[in-house]
Formats: structure tokens, sequence, C-alpha cells
């Protein structure tokens, strides 16, 4: 590549931390940031199977999230299998000298939340965990993507991880958002278009108007479910939004060294005339709020429409995928999407329990009450600190719902907060699998203002009517 | 780590598209240790009903195919959550390749780095496969990994595989291994990185107490 070649945020970030380039196309990338939780054990596992040490315990972050209660007290935790978990995590990381937001830290939170919190997410850095939506630190700018736990005791023990540069994938998002429709309607929107294979293989860029106009916690949801299209990782270059939004935070850099930091991170932009290996436009002024039918992300469709109906499929494999979805569904075909009748609903994940979400969701139960039993477990416990002072949770509780604690929660279920089996939650989350919120559990996703509006008709609905005089 | 060169074996086919981890293995059982064998709790929720009763219409379940060795998958198997256990799974029931028209990524690395062959193939030709095992269900496959070709019948067709992995493969390599010969490396680029992008470090200035409390005046 000649020092003239026009390079691509990806290109540009991936070429910084390449250790090794070797003739077989594989690269040795150094890893800035290496953040950890209770599930990492079976890597920590490895290296005390090996008698090894963790080569950079500076650059590595342990967070409880995973497996932590998020109802009710927190002191201590009921169930012994989970509380080793917990255990586990502290014992690990004591002994290998790793910092960790541990159940009584103030920082303690999802780790996608608290990265970018704790300014411990930055542009320009190679950020990698044992979590598929690691893509969600892209948003600053970061080529961040998830590992398995060989990886991860990979780079507990190097600080490095082999890869295989991804091909390049540019989506652009034109025109102009509608009033009421959130970064989350965008992302559904696109993963519909592409697949929930549509970006294998592919980091992806996110581009355009839509982008640039998007606060941080838009871009963070947009970025979290690139993996969701299959996508090796998501990005925004870096601009004026993402500088003021590191500025300050506790282990961003500070003074002359935030100065050197701004210089370089203005020049990772994708230069004009770079090139992609593929190319996506959406024009955002189509994309209306969105919810999930099926059992994939890619089951998305505008709150106006009707489940699908098999029958009315040519392709045979296609009326398949569709019949068995709507059989663990329990959705009979061309049913409106708005005579679904929910059970509860979930305001948590990494994807979507930041502070903004929690407003837009108040925004829609304020003065309201939700039909339907529900759970707000907030992104990280700053964020419910900062939820607290001002008011939400008031709100959400004056609904019915319950205001619990910071973790993965019901999105994953694994600390126990899961859907009964049978029944049906509007959630803010990021998959909609079989299980995914419990054995036969079903989820339908949609945004934190979508979620709200499910609450209080008890129903799938469109917010927008509901947010009609309402300060968003 | 095992090598794989080649094996021959009865074939199970998976006709589910975005077959993801949390069906390859649900997120309650991501609790037990490695050692307890997984093998028992793969696909569990597909398997077995909620009183925990086998399913007989999954294939899995099915005499011809409880034994085998090879699954024979739809497109994106494999996607969704980036846990590792779903690859031991896999292995602990003693299933060694997956066929399959595209992987999930990281279920991809989480493979290689365990021994387990992922296959690449194009849907037709997993479509054949499939009807095939439908038709005559212990019909023997084998998968040559040095040949890079997939025997079944009469019929013969090569697969796709990073040339890396399949290296890796044969020879049982798992990265470490490899890694540890450019330490040196690591060292040197550690060094210069630190000159070159000095603001990359964690600002040693986070202070612990109430540090999160400032979220928004970003705006």
């Amino acid at each position: 590549m000649s020092m003239n070649t026009p390079l691509t945020l990806f290109d540009k970030v991936w070429a910084a931390h390449e250790v090794v380039q070797r003739e077989d196309g594989e690269a040795l990338l150094w890893v800035d940031r290496h953040f950890v939780h209770e599930g990492s054990f079976n890597a920590f596992s490895q290296l005390k199977a090996r008698r090894a040490c963790v080569a950079e315990p500076g650059r590595t972050f342990a967070v409880a999230d995973h497996y932590v209660p998020t109802r009710g007290s927190r002191r201590v935790i009921d169930n012994p299998d989970i509380a080793r978990m917990v255990r586990t995590l502290e014992e690990n990381t004591s002994e290998h000298g790793i910092t960790l937001f541990g159940l009584d830290d103030a920082r303690q939170g999802i780790v996608h939340v608290v990265g970018p919190e704790q300014g411990l997410t930055l542009p320009g850095l190679l950020i990698v965990c044992g979590d598929s939506h690691t893509s969600t630190h892209g948003a600053l700018g970061a080529y961040a993507f998830g590992i398995g736990a060989s990886e991860v005791a990979h780079v507990l023990m190097t600080q490095t991880l082999w890869q295989r540069k991804p091909k390049r994938m540019r989506i652009t998002v034109n025109g102009r958002l509608s009033s009421g429709i959130a970064a989350k309607d965008i992302v559904l929107a696109i993963i519909a278009k592409i697949g929930a294979d549509g970006a294998t293989g592919h980091a992806i860029e996110f581009c355009g108007p839509v982008i640039r106009a998007l606060s941080m916690e838009g871009r963070l949801t947009l970025c979290n479910m690139s993996i969701e299209a299959g996508a090796r990782s998501g990005m925004i270059a870096p601009d004026e939004t993402a500088f003021a939004y590191v500025r300050g935070r506790p282990y961003a850099p500070k003074g002359p060294l935030f100065e050197q930091a701004l210089e370089a991170w203005s020049a990772l932009a994708t230069d004009e005339g770079a090139e992609f290996d593929r190319e996506v436009e959406i024009d955002a002024g189509e994309v209306a709020p969105i919810v999930t039918w099926g059992t994939s992300p890619q089951d998305a469709l505008p709150i106006d429409a009707r489940v699908p109906d098999p029958a009315r499929e040519g392709d045979a494999a296609r009326a398949k995928y569709l019949r068995e979805a709507l059989d663990y569904m329990a959705l009979k075909p061309g049913t409106k999407l708005t005579d679904i009748a929910i059970d509860r609903i979930f305001i948590g994940s990494c994807t979507n329990a930041r502070i903004e979400d929690l407003r837009a969701a108040a925004a829609v139960l304020t003065g309201r009450v939700s039909k339907v039993p529900g759970l707000v477990s907030p992104g990280s416990s700053a964020v419910k600190r900062q939820a607290e002072e001002e008011g939400l949770d008031r709100i959400f509780r004056a609904a019915g719902l319950e205001w619990g604690e910071s973790g993965c929660s019901m999105c994953v279920g694994i600390n126990g907060d899961v859907v009964p089996p049978g029944e049906r939650c509007a959630s803010t989350t990021n998959r909609n699998f079989r299980g995914r919120q419990g054995p036969g559990a079903r989820t339908h996703l949609m945004s934190p203002a979508m979620v709200a509006a499910a609450a209080v008709t008890g129903r799938l609905a469109d917010a927008r009517p509901l947010l009609a005089g309402h300060r968003l | 780590m095992d090598k794989f060169i080649r094996l021959t074996a009865t074939a199970c086919p998976f006709d589910v598209a975005n077959l993801n981890t949390d069906q390859l293995l649900p997120a309650r059982f991501l609790k037990l240790p490695r050692s307890a064998g997984l093998g028992a709790v793969l696909l569990h929720d597909l398997r077995f009903d909620a009183d925990g009763r086998e399913r007989p219409d999954f294939p899995l379940n099915q005499p011809a195919w409880c034994d085998a060795k090879i699954v024979v998958g739809a497109r994106n198997f494999g996607c969704g959550s980036s846990r590792e256990a779903a690859v031991y799974a896999l292995l602990d029931y003693g299933i060694r390749c997956v066929i399959a028209p595209s992987f999930g990524d990281i279920f991809g690395g989480n493979a290689v780095e365990n021994g387990l062959l992922t296959a690449t193939v194009s849907e037709a030709e997993v479509a054949s496969l499939m009807r095939l095992l439908g038709e005559e269900p212990r019909l023997p496959v084998t998968i040559d990994l040095e040949q890079q070709t997939i025997k079944y019948s009469d019929k013969a067709f090569g697969f796709v595989i990073d040339p890396v992995r399949r290296t890796r493969l044969l020879n049982g390599w798992d990265s470490l291994a490899l890694t540890a010969s450019y330490m040196d490396k690591i060292a040197a680029f550690k060094t210069a990185d630190r000159a070159r992008r000095p603001w990359a470090l964690p600002s040693c200035n986070a202070v612990r107490d109430g540090s999160g409390d400032r979220l928004n005046d970003a705006g």
C-alpha cells in the first residue's frame, strides 16, 4: 500500500496494532484494553493449568455483571452457584492484580456500559472481551470485538491476539430521523435488511448525516448490535461528540496528553476515496418504530405491519423458517403486530440501559401505569445514581415497574432473572433467540420508548402517539 | 489439542438456520466447569422437553444419529454469543466436525482453538447432503482435511477452510504455541507503541470513589 492510498477508519486502527504480519495473512495484534467478567473463568483456568501469569494487568479490567443479582439486596447472594461465580472473579482478579469493578464498587455495571463511562474506551484503541457485544465500544472509534475463552487466555498471557483482517463494509444512513425513532430502530432496520449473517466477516463503519447527529448513547446502541448482523465489529469515526464524551472521564488521558490524543483521534476518520468491500445505504426517513416478531433479530418489522404468513412465502426453506419461528413465538400468521398482547417487560442490557434510554422510557411512562409487570435494570450503578437524581426511578415505580440493580440481568438470564416459560416479553435487549431470556420465553426486541409503550397498552404499540406532548 | 486429519463417521443433519450458541449451550449451563463434561447438555432445550424427556423428533435423539461425529448445519451456524462452551459441548458429545454454508465469526475462532473442524460448503451441497441423510441416515461421510474433501456414496466435493486454521487443525497447534516465537517482537512493539501513543494507556489519575458519578456533562 503506498503512502497515498486512502484508508478507512478501520484500516488505520488495525495498522496501528499490527505487531507481526505473516505471509499467510494472519496478523498478531496488540490489545489496548481487555475486559473480563465472571464468565471468563474458563480462561483463568487455562492460565492456572499452564502456571502462566497475566502479561498486562494494568491494561486488563474486570467487571462483575453477567451473574450478579439485579433484584433485591446484593449483600448476600442466596444461590451458591452464582455466589461462587462472583467469588471466583474476585479471586482470579486479586491473584493477578487486575482492577475489579465488583459488586461493592460504585463503578460496577455492565462491562459495555462501564468501559465508555469510565474513559477506558477511547478512540483508536483495540479492545477485546469474552463477550460478543464488545462491538459496542466501536461507537467511540475503537476496533472492538468479542472473543472466546481460549482467545481470552491468549490475551491474558500475551496482550496480543491472532486475527485475519476482516473485509470492510460501510453502512451509510442518509436522510433525517423522524421524531420518536431511536438508534434501536435504525439498527433493527439494518439487520432486517441485510440479515443475521449479512455482515459476517466484515468490520462495519456506520456513516452519514444520521450517524453524525446521533448522541453517544445512540451510537453505542448501534455498534452494540453490529454482532447481530454477524459483523466482527461496528465503528463510528470519532468526532466532536466522541471527544466531548471522553473528556474528563476517570481513565481518559488528561491535560497535554489529552491534546495529543485529540490530534491522533482527529486523523482517524476514513479518507476521501477509501474503498470498502461492500456498501449499504439506508434512508432514515423510511425507518419506523420497529419490533421483532420471531426468533432472530433479523425477524424485525415496522410496528404497523403484520406477522408474516408462511403460506404466502414462495421459497420452501424460507416458509419452513417462518413456520418454526411463529410456532415458537405462538403467533398466528398475518396477525397485526399491534394485536400481540404481552405478559411482561424488561428495560436493561448493554444495548439499551444508558441514561438516555431510561429517559426515553420514562417519557412514555410519566403519569401512566404499566398493565404488565416488569423490571428496569440500569446499565451501570452510575446510570442508576443519575436516574435517581433525575427522578426517573420514581416514574418507573409509580408505573408499577420494579427498579433494580445493574447487570446483564434478564437479557441473558444467567443470574436467575428470567422470563417464565411461555410468557411474552417486550424487551430492550439484543437477542430474541429461543429461550434466551429463559427456557420457553418469547422475546420481542424494540427500543426503550417502544417497550414503555408496550407496558402501558399491554400489547405491542407505537410509542409515538404516547410521546405527543411529552418531553423526550 | 487433538489433531484433525480425516474422519469417517455418521453425520447428523440440523436444518435450522442461524442455530445460535444459546441453542448449542443454554446460558444456565455456563456455570458448569469444563471438567464436568458438557455433552449431556448440548442443545439441551431442543433435545429435551420441559420435563427433561427426550424429544423423539429431534435428530440427535434418533437412534441412527445419536452417535454422530459430524453435524450438517444450515447457514450462520453458531452465531450469537461468544461462549466457547458451545464448542466444548459439541466436542464433549463427540462431534468433531460441523459442515455448513457459513458460521458465526467468533464460533469459527473458538472451534479451531479446540480442534473442531468447521467445513464451509455451498447451500446446494448442504441441501443435497441433508436430503441424502434423510433417505439413508447411517450413510458414512468422510471428511479429509489434508485433501480438503468431503466424500459420501459416490460423491466427492471440496470444502472451504482458512488455510491457517487448516494447518493448525492438521497439526493440533493452539495459537499460544505460535505466539511463543514472537515474544521479542511483542516487547519491542510495546516499547515503541508507548512512545507513539502515550495516551493509549489508562490514565493513572483515576480515583476510586464516586468516579463514575459524572455521566452526562458532555450533554
